[in-house]
C-alpha cells in the first residue's frame, strides 16, 4: 500500500478525471480535496504514522485550486477561522 | 487569426473547433436550402397570374410544413448536442492551467508541480513591434504543449470575465469564487488570440488572450526558464 501511492505520486502528472465531479464546476473538486488532505494529516498524525498517502490529495488540490484561494484558505486556518470542518 | 471584413469563422486551431466548423457549414446548408425554397414559393406565388383553388385548406400541404421543419430541427439538434457533450469532455489532461480573470488582465497558473504564476498585460498600442497585432498582443502569453489535452480551470478575482479563444473553440465565463472547467488539444504549434467576452469594466476591451503552442520540449524548456527566473 506504501510502496502504491509511491509510485502513484511519482506518476503523478496533473489531478486525473474524478467521477464524483464530473461537470464543469469543479469548485468543489479543489474544496474537497483541500479539506481530504488536512483531515488525513490530521488523521494519521493522531495514529502517529507516516502521511505520505496524504500528499496526493495536496498534489490534486495544487494542480486545480488557485493559488490565491490556497493562500487563503492556510490563513484561515492559522488563524482559526476556517469555515471547514477539518 | 482574425482578418479586416471576415465572414466566417478563424481557422481551426483545435479539434473540437474544427467540429464546430462543421456543424456550422452544416447548419447553414439548411439554411440556405429553407431560404432557396421559400424565395421560390414566394416569387412564384407573387408573379402567378393564377392561383391554385386547392391552395387554400389544404390538409396535405398543413401536414408537410408541420412534419418538414420537426425533421429539419432533429437534424440541428442531434449533432448539436453531440459537440456540446464532446465539448464537456475532458480526456485524462496531461496538464491542467488555471486562467484568472483581473481587472484588467488575466493571470495564468501552472500548479501540477511548482508554483508558476505570471500576468498577461496587453502591450500597449505604441509599444507595438511591427507586425504585432494591436490590442491582440500580450507581455506573456500563455504557451502550451502542442497535440496534449489540456485543462483549463477558469475563475476570476473580481467581476465576471470570460476566456475565450475562438479559433479552439473555447469560451468560458470567468467567475469569481468558482471554478469553470474546460478543455482543449492545440493541433500544432502556432499562436492564437483571443479576447475576454463578458464586459468587466472600463479596461475589457484590453485584456486580451494569446496562446502560443510549442513542442512539448520547448515548452518543458520554456517552464524551467520561468520557474528559475521566478
Ligand atoms: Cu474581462
Amino acid at each position: 500500500m506504501a510502496e502504491d501511492i509511491q509510485t502513484k505520486l511519482q506518476n503523478y502528472r496533473t489531478a486525473p478525471f474524478d467521477a464524483r465531479f464530473p461537470n464543469q464546476n469543479q469548485t468543489r473538486n479543489c474544496w474537497s480535496n483541500y479539506l481530504d488532505f488536512h483531515r488525513c494529516q490530521k488523521a494519521l498524525d493522531a495514529k502517529g504514522v507516516d502521511t505520505t498517502p496524504c500528499d496526493w490529495y495536496k498534489r490534486v488540490y495544487t494542480s486545480l485550486c488557485p493559488i490565491s484561494w490556497v493562500q487563503k484558505w492556510d490563513d484561515q486556518r492559522e488563524e482559526g477561522n476556517f469555515p471547514g470542518k477539518i | 487569426m482574425a482578418f479586416p471584413s471576415q465572414l466566417g469563422f478563424q481557422d481551426a486551431a483545435s479539434p473540437v473547433m474544427e467540429e464546430l466548423l462543421t456543424f456550422h457549414d452544416h447548419a447553414l446548408m439548411i439554411v440556405f436550402m429553407i431560404s432557396a425554397l421559400i424565395g421560390y414559393f414566394i416569387i412564384a406565388m407573387v408573379t402567378a397570374n393564377l392561383s391554385d383553388m386547392y391552395i387554400l385548406d389544404s390538409q396535405e400541404i398543413e401536414i408537410i410544413w408541420t412534419v418538414l421543419p420537426a425533421v429539419v430541427l432533429i437534424l440541428i439538434a442531434l449533432p448539436s448536442l453531440r459537440i456540446l457533450y464532446l465539448m464537456d469532455e475532458v480526456n485524462d489532461p496531461h496538464l491542467t492551467i488555471k486562467a484568472m480573470g483581473h481587472q484588467w488582465y488575466w493571470s495564468y497558473e501552472y500548479t501540477d508541480y511548482e508554483n508558476l504564476e505570471f500576468d498577461s498585460y496587453m502591450i500597449p498600442t505604441q509599444d507595438l513591434a511591427p507586425g504585432q497585432f494591436r490590442l491582440l498582443e500580450a507581455d506573456h502569453r500563455l504557451i502550451v504543449p502542442a497535440e496534449s489535452p489540456i485543462r483549463v480551470l477558469v475563475s476570476a478575482e473580481d467581476v465576471l470575465h470570460s476566456w475565450a479563444v475562438p479559433a479552439l473553440g473555447v469560451k468560458m465565463d470567468a467567475v469569481p469564487g468558482r471554478l469553470n472547467q474546460t478543455a482543449f488539444i492545440a493541433s500544432r504549434p502556432g499562436v492564437v488570440y483571443g479576447q475576454c467576452s463578458e464586459i468587466c469594466g472600463a479596461n475589457h476591451s484590453f485584456m486580451p488572450i494569446v496562446v502560443e503552442a510549442v513542442p512539448l520540449q520547448q515548452f518543458e524548456d520554456w517552464s524551467a526558464l520561468m520557474i528559475q527566473d521566478a
